[in-house]
């Protein structure tokens, strides 16, 4: 019985030095100076700016990643084709890069001085320093949630199912809306609230392109970077809280929508 | 995905014999494989060929000048090894932190439980910040431990914490005591039917969760930038060091920095890879 | 503070393009969205500027925009290391005005065609404001920091931003470099000083905002910095006070109009408000030294007993080749370990 209290212990006091305490230590460093400052942090226009740039992008990649995701998951999991082995791979690489690198592909892909950068340019398309760039690197960082948090489930549910609506006369979009998609319905939606976490709280790639203009490219992220090195700290935190606000949210439905457990994620 | 994969023994390892009636499935696989195939190249192939191209674009010889100078190696040393080290704590804490929330019982355990996801679902930058609000110079502990090797640990301790705890977790629901219980009235110590009976089952989840943290970790730039300090051959982890050198207008080293980690990621992907199909055969 | 009134003025037609986006997915037409259509009769522009000066141009910008010249012009903004700025415009940051640290990093856009050849033809020699380099140090200067000599003791830890991409680092090596020849030392002698400073310095940050953060974490025992920055620091509530060295340089802040410009007259318009008494003072307020003879009399600062200029070190041209060339210049062979 003691060892159980003592493991407890161990894992409570982790969870509330790394965790817990810093949180709640920023919730009333942000409060500190009164709810009236944070109000005033929260009606700046580059704040609200801020704030509508980083739902704009997650509202553009979350469709756009969870359509592919689904797609890419059918692929790997379904279909016969070769080279499914190194699309999987792919699938996961976002994994393993560094946000950082994700930025600077871009800028040598789409910079100025980039062979397909310079040529857009000629032709008045900024990429770098713009929405389409971080709207790319955003995509680029949240491939692989919703693929990933599917293709178990495919893999699962097995082809029965699928099999005998065919038999039946199904076509491939008729099995898919009325069988398959039912069946992995909780996986996307697991996927999806991850992906929508990493959009709204992309940083390292997303800081890189910006160019960080406050008022047209600057999101909630690096709006809560540019406060602090304004020596504003409550206006740090207060964007901090909202982005932790939609944290949160995205949290609690992480928490409705997670899948009966599985394996290792 | 690793052990309870079982519980669904129909999962095909290999893919069932369709019939290819109607031709309607010749041309839907191959249009959704080249779609897919599309999107990823673009998105996520193209650029980080680009960075692989450009980072022996001035020879070999100066991508190896760029990726051995002293700062550069500084930062890549310092990144392995806090990111080794943190795995390493990650995956005992963690399996202890999948233990009390899985075995133990107490009141407050459903928002321990959510507190773990938190990491995933913060912002870097915020995490960062957070930190730094109890352990910078102003936090109210007294502690100040801005700026220093332990504040670059810290920071990757909160953001690779979910991956061992959420991969440990469900093995550890859904793991048969019988096993157990038959060991421990058969004499065994707590300690000894963990060793022998828990564990080994969770060995292939404790790894998947250490790998990805370990990917994480290696390349992690947010929740580092503001609380590390930044300081050469102290504190500058890889991550930053590619920014700083695409700040200095240094693309070229910036991208030989960047291959290094990419391979490092690579590696440990194809490993991962590895063991995962290897605990999968060993299941069925 | 307040740059850009249109974001809240339209978000309607915005939330229009965003389903246009949606139904016709990603691609190219993404890219129409970065720049926004202008409203008719009203200008944006666009200041990118060095790291300090944010809270003068944070309150210059409102008292712009109630003059006529200003009304209707609605400000975007972005503060950085004044070389990167300058790098990043130059790789296509849009930009109307450029206010950065110094002159090279104004100059580095005359060649690509993005600032006019005679930016600096005026009677303020495209200058806007002017500072000195001083020693930050902490309440009561413990460690007794008074003269450079004194920033190169054992267990003195200076804190200075990165040359590659700040100006107020380079302004802080040359006034080092330079202090030490106003002390009538040798030029391999000030080199050498160069060497010993680097050897007490443990952090480079990217830009001079970042190193106040730094200092202000609790690193260093000194920190080079532009006098208005110590100065803003302090009013910002950050505990630190400041020495003005025996030698130093006079640093010499440039604006320009960059030729890419939407709004040439409007961009024309702001940069010539800058050198207005009004915004003068506000500058004078946060801690800059004016440009305008009349309004510098009006504040009480301190005099160090050597004041030089860069043109006694020879001028921006010779002087960046000799110091700041990133292979053979002074700084990259004294830092080299």
């Amino acid at each position: 019985m003691t060892s159980r209290y003592a493991l407890r212990a161990i894992a409570l006091g982790y969870l509330g030095l790394l965790v817990a305490g810093p949180v709640a230590m920023m919730l009333w460093a942000t409060f500190s100076g009164g709810v009236a400052s944070v109000w005033e942090a929260i009606a700046r226009p580059a704040f609200l700016h801020a704030l509508w740039l980083t739902l704009l992008i997650a509202a553009i990649v979350v469709p756009l990643n969870t359509l592919f995701g689904i797609l890419c998951a059918l692929v790997v999991v379904r279909h016969d084709v070769r080279g499914k082995r190194l699309l999987s791979a792919l699938l996961d690489l976002p994994l393993g890069v560094s946000p950082v690198v994700v930025g600077l592909a871009l800028v040598i892909v789409y910079g100025r001085r980039g062979a397909f950068g310079g040529w857009l340019a000629e032709h008045g398309v900024r990429v770098i320093f713009a929405l389409p760039g971080m709207v790319l690197a955003t995509l680029f960082v949240c491939i692989p949630f919703v693929a990933r948090e599917v293709i178990p489930v495919l893999r699962e549910i097995g082809t029965e199912q699928e099999q005998a609506a065919r038999t039946l006369g199904a076509s491939d979009w008729q099995i898919f809306r009325l069988i398959t998609l039912p069946a992995i319905r909780a996986g996307v939606g697991f996927g999806v609230v991850l992906t929508a976490a990493r959009a709204l709280g992309e940083y390292g790639a997303v800081a890189i392109v910006s160019g960080r203009l406050t008022g047209r490219t600057e999101t909630l992220t690096i709006h809560v970077e540019e406060r602090f090195l304004a020596f504003d700290m409550t206006g740090a935190y207060a964007a901090s809280l909202v982005l932790a606000a939609l944290a949160l949210t995205i949290f609690f439905a992480m928490h409705a929508r997670r899948p009966a457990p599985r394996g290792g994620r | 995905m690793s052990a309870t994969a079982v519980s669904v023994g129909a999962a095909p390892a290999a893919p069932v014999p369709r019939p290819r009636a109607g031709g309607r499935r010749s041309w839907a696989a191959p249009l959704a494989a080249g779609a897919v195939t599309a999107w990823l190249s673009a998105i996520v192939l193209i650029p980080l060929a680009a960075v692989v191209v450009r980072s022996t674009a001035d020879g070999w010889a100066s991508f190896w000048a760029a990726v051995t100078t002293p700062q550069t190696l500084a930062a890549l040393s310092l990144s392995l090894g806090a990111s080794l080290a943190v795995v390493a704590i990650n995956a005992v804490v963690g399996t202890i932190i999948a233990w009390v929330l899985v075995r133990d019982d107490f009141p407050g355990q459903s928002v321990a439980n959510a507190l773990i996801d938190l990491p995933f679902a913060l912002p870097t930058i915020v995490a960062g910040l957070t930190l730094l609000a109890l352990y910078g110079v102003r936090g109210p502990l007294g502690v100040n431990v801005a700026y220093t090797r332990v504040a670059v640990g810290l920071a990757l301790l909160f953001v690779t914490l979910p991956f061992v705890v959420r991969a440990v977790q469900p093995v550890l629901a859904e793991l048969d005591r019988e096993m157990e219980q038959a060991a421990s009235a058969l004499g065994a110590s707590g300690a000894t039917t963990f060793r022998l009976i828990v564990l080994p089952n969770l060995v292939p989840a404790i790894l998947s969760g250490m790998g990805l943290g370990f990917a994480r970790a290696i390349g992690e730039f947010g929740s580092v930038v503001l609380i590390s300090g930044n300081i050469p051959f102290e504190t500058e982890v890889a991550a930053v060091r590619i920014a700083s050198q695409v700040e200095n207008d240094n693309v070229t080293a910036a991208a030989a920095i960047a291959v290094v980690l990419l391979a490092i990621s690579l590696a440990l992907l194809l490993a991962m890879g590895m063991v995962e199909r290897w605990s999968r055969q060993h299941d069925q | 503070m307040q740059t850009n009134h249109r974001c809240l003025s339209a978000p309607l037609s915005r939330r229009k393009v965003l389903l246009a986006l949606a139904a016709a997915g990603a691609g190219p037409a993404l890219a129409t969205l970065g720049s926004r259509p202008a409203a008719a009769q009203e200008v944006t522009l666009t200041l990118v500027a060095y790291s300090t000066p944010r809270e003068a141009y944070e309150e210059i910008i409102p008292r712009f925009q109630a003059t006529p010249d200003g009304a209707n012009v609605a400000f975007e903004t972005s503060f950085a290391a004044s070389t990167e700025q300058s790098r990043a415009v130059e790789s296509g940051l849009p930009a109307d005005i450029v206010a950065l640290s110094l002159e090279p990093d104004v100059t580095r856009l005359v060649a690509p065609g993005l600032v006019a050849k005679d930016w600096n033809a005026d009677e303020y020699k495209g200058m806007v404001t002017n500072s000195l380099v001083v020693f930050a140090v902490r309440p009561g200067n413990p460690k007794g920091i008074a003269t450079w000599d004194d920033l190169v003791q054992e267990g003195v830890e200076v804190i200075t931003p990165n040359p590659l991409t700040s100006g107020g680092a380079r302004w802080n090596i040359l006034a080092a470099w330079g202090a030490q020849i106003a002390q009538n030392k040798s030029e391999d002698e000030a080199t050498d000083y160069l060497r010993q400073l680097f050897a007490h310095v443990p952090v480079q940050d990217k830009s001079a905002r970042e190193s106040v953060a730094t200092f202000a974490g609790g690193k260093g025992d000194v920190l080079l910095s532009y006098e208005n920055e110590a100065i803003t620091a302090q009013q910002k509530g950050e505990e630190l006070e400041f020495v003005v060295p025996p030698q130093t340089i006079l640093i010499e802040n440039p604006v320009a109009v960059v030729t890419e410009s939407a709004h040439p007259d409007a961009a024309a318009a702001f940069v010539a408000f800058l050198r207005t008494p009004e915004a003068q003072r506000i500058f004078g307020k946060h801690g800059y030294r004016s440009v305008v003879p009349g309004v510098l009399a009006e504040f009480d600062y301190p005099t160090p007993q050597a004041l030089f200029t860069i043109a006694d070190l020879g001028g921006w041209p010779d002087t960046t080749a000799r110091f700041f060339d990133p292979d053979n210049g002074i700084v990259a062979r004294v830092q080299q370990r």
